[in-house]
């Protein structure tokens, strides 16, 4: 800039005050910097020691992992187990969500449901094993009723793993799903209503289509948390066997075995698995209306 | 193919109640509509209005009385059967379908073919001039545009009866006057009876055929606009259809012809009564406007403060009895000065009971 | 929507709707249920309920584990857990909320990561990385491992709490002479203690329940509760089945007693929602 007369330059400080850098903003550093040093540094870490096996080349552990069939079936198994249960999360969730959205007291159900995700997996699992078990209430109720003639085994086995993923995960997945549904403008569906469409079709065309995208969240969050199942696939599924899922091979390289850099190897095609699913699921997401479920100004 | 509202005689709502637990929100109201009739629902907000509106929507069921339109009872159908257009306060737009979508959603609702819902679409579009923003989405259109398409999907699908719900409440004022003949001249073109309701006496002046005024869930007074105005039948309707000074008086006797001669503050004046006087304390309606400043008026008050609206002054004064009375002035007067008061007896209402 | 005449199929969805809901909490209090009547049982085999009952496997439990020294623990762990991420996720939250700056987006989604990444993911390379410093098996490593979803939980739910206060009145402080501590300490922490004290509740419940990080960091002298109770059901057949139960009550009061607390303060939806807090 030429001209005559230049202003005083402005100092650092304002400058970088303009740009809303000031002290206020230092405020973040002590938080990122924790996060940085315990999330991000980690990570980076355990990518670069999955490249620095034991022995071989960079890529031996991956080669191991999906060369050996103990390794890489842990995930068709772990995906065979968390997609239904997120999926029939998902599909209990809705009309469940659509309902009580309509209720005043919403409280007393919602306190309800949060309990199991409160106490955890570990609680539920030693919950399952008593209720399910060959002399649990369960099967002493089915009997009772004679549509079984002796005790079915629903612990220890894909099915175990598969109701405690439910108990746990369907109230995570009806609550994200009721915050995304109450954010519907009740006048929209009423709208619908006086233009002459009929409970089904309001919820294709209205509901549907304004929840599509809360959706897609809801599946990433619940399918993130049932892919990583450690303890319920321990305690009450068959860990050897039909449910020995990615965690349990992950956590046996870490700590039967101490192979640090095959365990991270494992970790870190966790993450890949779950970045690729939520990717697509998002991507899947764009095709859908993403603005606010609002019916207009105010 | 030109849109043009089904045909119907009357709409009768008949001792409709509504209540919600112990509240009573309708008390019983009795109303009956024509066709192509432009009704106004006005009353302060908590008077029921929009209650009313939504049980003949169907969105609200009754607690007691019914609706029919000709013969045909419809309180009992549900909203989507009904058949009838209605505009909400919000609007209420599909915010996720283009303004296109959702201005032929009730035609798609129908099951009509394609190409007669998109020429629908676009006659009504043409109709509340939004030529050219079909494929928008609503949330890229302004308030006022917004609105046009929340009336573009009520009257595209040739509803007998449109109902709207504080369509303007949203606005700002130079819009909302402006949308006010935008709705008159869609009324005038589709003719379909229209229940409009409104918190606003200047909206309901204006566009409507009758107003119902509404308070506590009852129906205190139909009439025409022009009745409303000159002749509220009582009290609380002189109060809301505009602003009137409610004199204390007490009854003198007959006055010339239909007249009624009365005290108030010891002065003696005439006045119109509304509906039968029992002797004693009375109430005098005045419109500041209609109460002015005259040497031989019966009124004697002292000027506290005028200041100037626009083309008039306008001034409140306090009678030796300490009554406030706001009246118009031609001219500018200082505070303090004594003056004395009168009206047309045709402007001075007097009804029945203390105020 | 309210409609005057709900059609049959309407009420037999509408049926099955409600009865799902009430089979699923039935089926959560028989869960609940079997863990506490076993845990008073003096022996329960092939009926409906046991013969007799008896506390003593509480006090067993109590023994057997060292209950003592975990919950010591525990209360140590979570107690350092909620002030840590308290003192810096406060402040962090504050900046977010009034400044904009460059990268703001960048430093979200670095507090995002941590809570969309699954435990046990993150939790085998952090527990390298620990044990290579020295910190793995101790209560440090377990504190520190278990900042990673609660600092980023706290920031985000308190970032809604500032944003609804008014910035005009920070200005209006200032304009009557508070300097920024003043600010601060007569101010801010008067009107965000509602929020400050909810993320702290919900970060408090949801570290005594966070089993794969604290499982994977810590040692035998750093196990929370959970971690033992997890070792304690996995290796059923050498304790008795109702001495585990027991001390998964001790477990599951002390989780829901904070629950309880927290919930005065907070909507269940918060436990579950960084969503449901973002969107507020």
């Amino acid at each position: 800039m030429t001209g005559a007369a230049l202003p005083r330059r402005p100092g650092l400080r304002e400058r970088l005050a303009r740009r809303g850098l000031d002290g206020t903003t230092l405020l973040v550093l002590p938080a990122a910097l924790a996060i940085l040093a315990l999330f991000v540094f980690p990570f980076i870490e355990g990518l670069v020691l999955s490249f620095l096996p034991k022995q071989g080349g960079p890529l031996a552990n991956y080669a191991k992992f999906f060369g050996d069939p103990y390794l890489w079936k842990t995930i068709p198994t772990t995906l065979g187990i968390a997609i239904p249960a997120t999926l029939a999360n998902i599909a209990l969730s809705v009309p469940v969500a659509l309902r009580v959205r309509r209720m005043k007291r919403q409280r007393l159900l919602t306190t309800i449901l949060v309990i199991p995700i409160t106490l955890g997996t570990v609680l539920v699992a030693e919950g399952l094993l008593n209720y399910l078990g060959p002399q649990g209430w369960l099967n002493r109720t089915l009997m009772a009723l004679h549509l079984i003639d002796r005790p079915v085994r629903l612990v220890h086995n894909y099915w175990g793993v598969l109701w405690s993923l439910v108990i746990a995960g369907f109230p995570f997945t009806f609550l994200l799903t009721l915050s995304y549904v109450s954010g519907i403008d009740p006048n929209l569906e009423r709208a619908a209503a006086t233009l002459g469409a009929g409970p089904r079709a309001r919820f294709r065309t209205v509901l549907l289509p304004l929840m599509a995208s809360g959706l897609a969240i809801t599946f990433c969050l619940s399918f993130v948390q049932a892919f990583a199942v450690y303890p319920s696939a321990v305690l009450v599924g068959a860990p050897a066997g039909s449910t020995r899922v990615i965690s349990i091979a992950a956590f046996q390289a870490a700590y039967e075995t101490y192979d640090d850099s095959l365990a991270s190897s494992i970790a870190m095609i966790m993450a890949a698995i779950q970045l690729v699913i939520v990717v697509l699921v998002l991507a899947g997401r764009s095709l859908f209306y993403r603005g606010p479920a609002g019916g207009g100004k105010g | 193919m030109a849109i043009h509202s089904k045909d119907f005689r009357t709409l009768r709502l008949d001792g409709v109640q509504r209540d919600f637990g112990a509240f009573n929100a309708l008390k019983g109201i009795s109303l009956t509509i024509a066709r192509g009739e432009f009704v106004a629902l006005l009353g302060p907000s908590g008077c029921g209005k929009s209650t009313a509106l939504n049980c003949v929507a169907g969105l609200l069921p009754l607690t007691g009385g019914t609706i029919s339109l000709d013969d045909t009872r419809i309180d009992t159908l549900s909203p989507e059967d009904r058949g009838f257009g209605m505009v909400f306060q919000n609007y209420a737009l599909f915010p996720h379908m283009s303004v296109a979508r959702n201005v032929g959603f009730g035609l798609a609702m129908r099951n009509e073919p394609r190409a007669q819902i998109a020429e629908k679409v676009a006659e009504a579009l043409r109709l509340v001039r939004l030529e050219g923003q079909a494929d928008k989405l609503p949330g890229q259109l302004s308030g006022g545009q917004q609105q046009r398409v929340a009336i573009a999907r009520a009257i595209v699908v040739a509803p007998p009866l449109v109902m709207m719900d504080e369509p303007l409440s949203n606005l700002d004022a130079k819009l909302r006057l402006e949308m006010r003949a935008e709705i008159r001249r869609i009324h005038a073109h589709l003719g379909s009876a229209t229940i409009y309701v409104t918190h606003d006496q200047d909206e309901a002046l204006s566009l409507a055929d009758r107003i119902v005024v509404m308070r506590q869930g009852e129906v205190r007074q139909v009439g025409t606009p022009e009745d409303l105005y000159t002749r509220p039948a009582t009290v609380d309707v002189a109060e809301f259809m505009g602003f009137r000074n409610m004199l204390p008086a007490t009854m003198a006797g007959a006055g010339s012809g239909t007249r009624a001669r009365v005290t108030v503050d010891g002065a003696a004046c005439e006045g119109t009564p509304v509906g039968p006087l029992a002797p004693g304390a009375v109430t005098l309606a005045i419109r500041p406007e209609d109460l002015r400043p005259q040497d031989d008026g019966p009124l004697a008050a002292r000027v506290d403060q005028v200041e100037y609206r626009g083309r008039a002054f306008f001034g409140i004064a306090t009678t030796p009895g300490g009554t406030a009375l706001h009246f118009r002035a031609p001219s500018r007067v200082a505070p303090g000065t004594a003056l004395r008061f009168g009206a047309d007896p045709d402007r001075i209402l007097i009804y029945g009971g203390a105020a | 929507m309210t409609q005057s005449r709900t059609s049959i199929l309407d009420r037999i969805w509408i049926l099955a709707v409600w009865t799902f809901v009430g089979f699923f909490i039935l089926n959560l209090a028989a869960i609940v249920g079997a863990v506490a009547v076993n845990s008073v049982a003096t022996r329960w085999l092939g009926t409906w309920l046991p013969k007799a009952y008896t506390w003593h496997w509480y006090a067993d439990a109590w023994s057997e584990f060292q209950l003592g020294n975990i919950l010591t623990v525990t209360f140590e762990v979570v107690g350092a857990v909620v002030l840590l991420s308290g003192l810096l996720g406060v402040p962090a939250a504050y900046a977010l909320s009034r400044r904009d700056f460059p990268g703001k987006k960048a430093v979200m989604l670095l507090f995002l990561l941590p809570l969309l990444v699954p435990p046990m993911t993150i939790g085998i390379p952090l527990a390298t990385v620990l044990y290579r410093l020295g910190l793995g098996g101790t209560i440090w490593g377990v504190i520190l491992a278990n900042l990673v979803p609660s600092l980023p939980f706290v920031i985000l739910i308190t970032i809604p709490f500032i944003d609804q206060i008014d910035q005009r009145v920070e200005q209006a402080a200032r304009v009557f002479g508070a300097n920024t501590l003043r600010l601060f300490t007569h101010v801010l922490v008067p009107l965000l203690t509602p929020g400050i004290l909810a993320a702290l509740l919900l970060v408090l419940v949801r570290t005594i329940a966070m089993f794969e990080l604290t499982f994977l960091t810590s040692g035998p002298t750093s196990q929370t509760l959970v971690v033992a109770l997890y070792y304690a059901v996995s290796a059923a057949g050498v304790r008795a089945g109702q001495s585990v139960d027991a001390m998964a009550m001790i477990y599951m009061v002390t989780t829901l007693v904070w629950l309880v607390i927290a919930l005065r303060f907070v909507n269940p939806t918060q436990i579950v929602g960084r969503q449901a807090a973002a969107r507020d």
